[in-house]
């Protein structure tokens, strides 16, 4: 009987790194060797891009259409140091994330609860399923417009804008996930006593959230874009406001450091849905080359 | 014969096929169990072994003929019902314990009472070090081990098992078992054990149903006379197994070979 215990259980790991042998040493420096190489060619990679621009920039195209790294840096320190023409930064950043934010909350809340709803009631799918089609088939981004003259200028437009690019991503994952739950693990909790209620608490939701948040990763980005293009439509305040008057005085650095934000804004919160994730789902399985990513 | 907790009279179950056609997966079954009995349901392998366990767990209604359970029809999940499926259904984002007292938790009892149990289950199933466990990081023994816990737990006087060691490796298979007898042993649970292997099944049951080639129905019921309390390794060995096996696998093995002439005219 013991035999069958510790040949499987975590504890099998930790008796076989005291019983290394020679040679596994080895491998755990070649991995980090290893990694350390990947990451001096990615920093060769972004000087060498850097300074290939920068020079031909400096000496060969014209800066005024292509801008140059210096330029947007020498931007970007404007831009904290002094504030935009529109105000601090930090109002801007602040007002943008706060539309993408509560774009993201309605719209992810409304996609898990709609999805799992018409995941598991059959014919609500059937019913639904041309209408659902048909409004994703529909280019969202154009509806930035149509909630201007609803909402006005406001964060409210915004924050319609970015909750319905949320809204689809989120939707059809919870959908799938809410559809693809173990029959087996339903029929074993009915057996087990749970109502229709239960088995919804306890089965379905668990077992969508990994597909949940696969979409969650890709949704914020949406909510972003969203909470931008509406800005950029018309907006009094935000980073879309600061690109799109970039672009109005042909100021191209401006335009690619409000780029760089954003994709900061993004990065940070991919790395807290991630985290969120991690302790959500920590009874997985950890998956095998899951630190290629890192 | 006193009063059988199972009974089928002429079951018959049908699904639709995507052709548009009926599939019978049993026809006609008529069989009893009686309380504390311990039935091996033996049949070639997709006979619909399976889809008897489903019409009294009630998980699919019959197409004809009846189910009944304490002399009541089966209509809903009964009362009282432990079912152990062949993949293993235990959630994979509870522990041990968790898993154990979900039972008692969706049957109403506060969570402090349901652990409490669960843990004594836990303990029973020779997995106290484990309690905090996740499954994935569990043997494919250990799983069953929770399964079995986890259906126990509910104290159910019918027993529903779908070949639930199959997927064992022979050590831990007997094993299992021996564990499944001590355990069962003086719960007075009627058992339904699916399986297609006749050892297995000589080994635990009390009597052995043989079931024809798809589609399923009785085609023999046999007594099988040995002494309890067993241990499977060692009742292997006897004579009177050796005997019962034969005369089981007499009736058995022409199904297994219409089953294998059939799955090579399909396939």
């Amino acid at each position: 009987m013991s035999g069958e215990y510790t040949s499987t259980v975590d504890g099998a790991a930790a008796i076989a790194a005291e019983q290394r042998p020679a040679g596994v040493p080895n491998l755990v420096r070649r991995r980090r060797l290893r990694r350390g190489g990947v990451w001096a060619v990615r920093v060769a990679a972004v000087v060498a891009w850097l300074v290939s621009w920068q020079l031909t920039a400096t000496y060969w195209i014209d800066p005024f259409y292509y801008s140059k790294p210096t330029a947007i840096a020498a931007r970007l320190v404007d831009w904290f140091t002094k504030g935009t023409a529109f105000g601090s930064i930090w109002t801007q950043i602040a007002v943008t994330l706060e539309e993408a934010v509560f774009g993201f909350v309605i719209g992810a809340v409304a996609g898990v609860v709609l999805g799992i709803v018409l995941g598991r009631a059959r014919f609500l799918a059937d019913v639904a399923a041309p209408f659902i089609k048909a409004a994703n088939a529909v280019p969202r981004i154009v509806l930035a417009s149509l909630f201007i003259i609803w909402f006005g200028l406001g964060m409210s437009s915004k924050i319609a804008t970015a909750m319905v690019l949320v809204f689809f991503a989120v939707f059809f994952n919870a959908f799938q996930g809410a559809r693809e739950v173990d029959r087996n693990l339903v029929d074993n909790a009915r057996i087990l006593g749970a109502s229709r209620l239960a088995v919804l608490r306890t089965i379905v939701v668990p077992s969508a959230t990994s597909w949940i948040f696969a979409s969650l990763h890709s949704a914020f980005g949406f909510a972003l874009i969203g909470a931008v293009v509406g800005e950029f439509t018309g907006a009094d305040k935000g980073l879309g406001l600061l690109i799109n008057n970039a672009q109005g005085t042909f100021d191209s650095a401006g335009i690619y450091a409000g780029m760089i934000v954003v994709t900061v804004l993004a990065l940070l919160a991919e790395w807290l849905i991630s985290t969120a994730e991690k302790r959500l789902l920590r009874w997985r399985p950890p998956a095998a080359g899951a630190d290629a990513q890192t | 014969m006193t009063d059988p907790v199972i009974e089928l009279r002429g079951a018959t179950k049908r699904f639709p096929t995507g052709t548009g056609g009926a599939h019978t997966a049993v026809r006609d079954l008529t069989m009893r169990v009686a309380a504390g009995e311990f039935v091996a349901l033996v049949g070639p392998t997709g006979c619909g072994k399976s889809t008897t366990l489903s019409l009294v767990s009630g998980l699919e209604p019959a197409s004809d003929g009846e189910v009944l359970v304490r002399g009541e029809p089966v209509r809903a999940i009964p009362p009282g019902v432990g079912y152990m499926f062949q993949n293993d259904a235990i959630l994979p984002w509870r522990s041990v314990l968790d898993n154990v007292a979900a039972g008692p938790r969706y049957r109403g009892v506060g969570k402090a009472e349901a652990r409490d149990r669960a843990a004594a289950w836990v303990e029973r199933v020779g997995l106290a070090g484990f309690a905090k466990y996740y499954p994935h990081q569990l043997s494919g023994g250990m799983r069953k081990r929770v399964a079995l816990a986890q259906t126990l737990v509910n104290e159910p006087q019918i027993l529903l098992m779908d070949e639930p060691f199959s997927a064992l490796d022979v050590q831990t298979r007997a094993l299992m078992q021996d564990e499944l007898l001590r355990l069962w042993a003086g719960t007075g649970a009627a058992v339904v054990f699916v399986t297609h292997d006749l050892e297995e099944a000589i080994a635990l049951a009390d009597k052995v149903v043989v079931m024809t080639a798809s589609p399923a129905t009785v085609k023999g019921v046999f007594a099988v006379p040995l002494e309890r309390p067993r241990t499977v390794e060692e009742v292997r060995l006897t004579e009177q197994f050796l005997r019962v096996y034969r005369e089981v696998w007499d009736s058995l093995r022409v199904e297994v070979a219409a089953a294998r002439e059939e799955a090579s005219r399909v396939g």
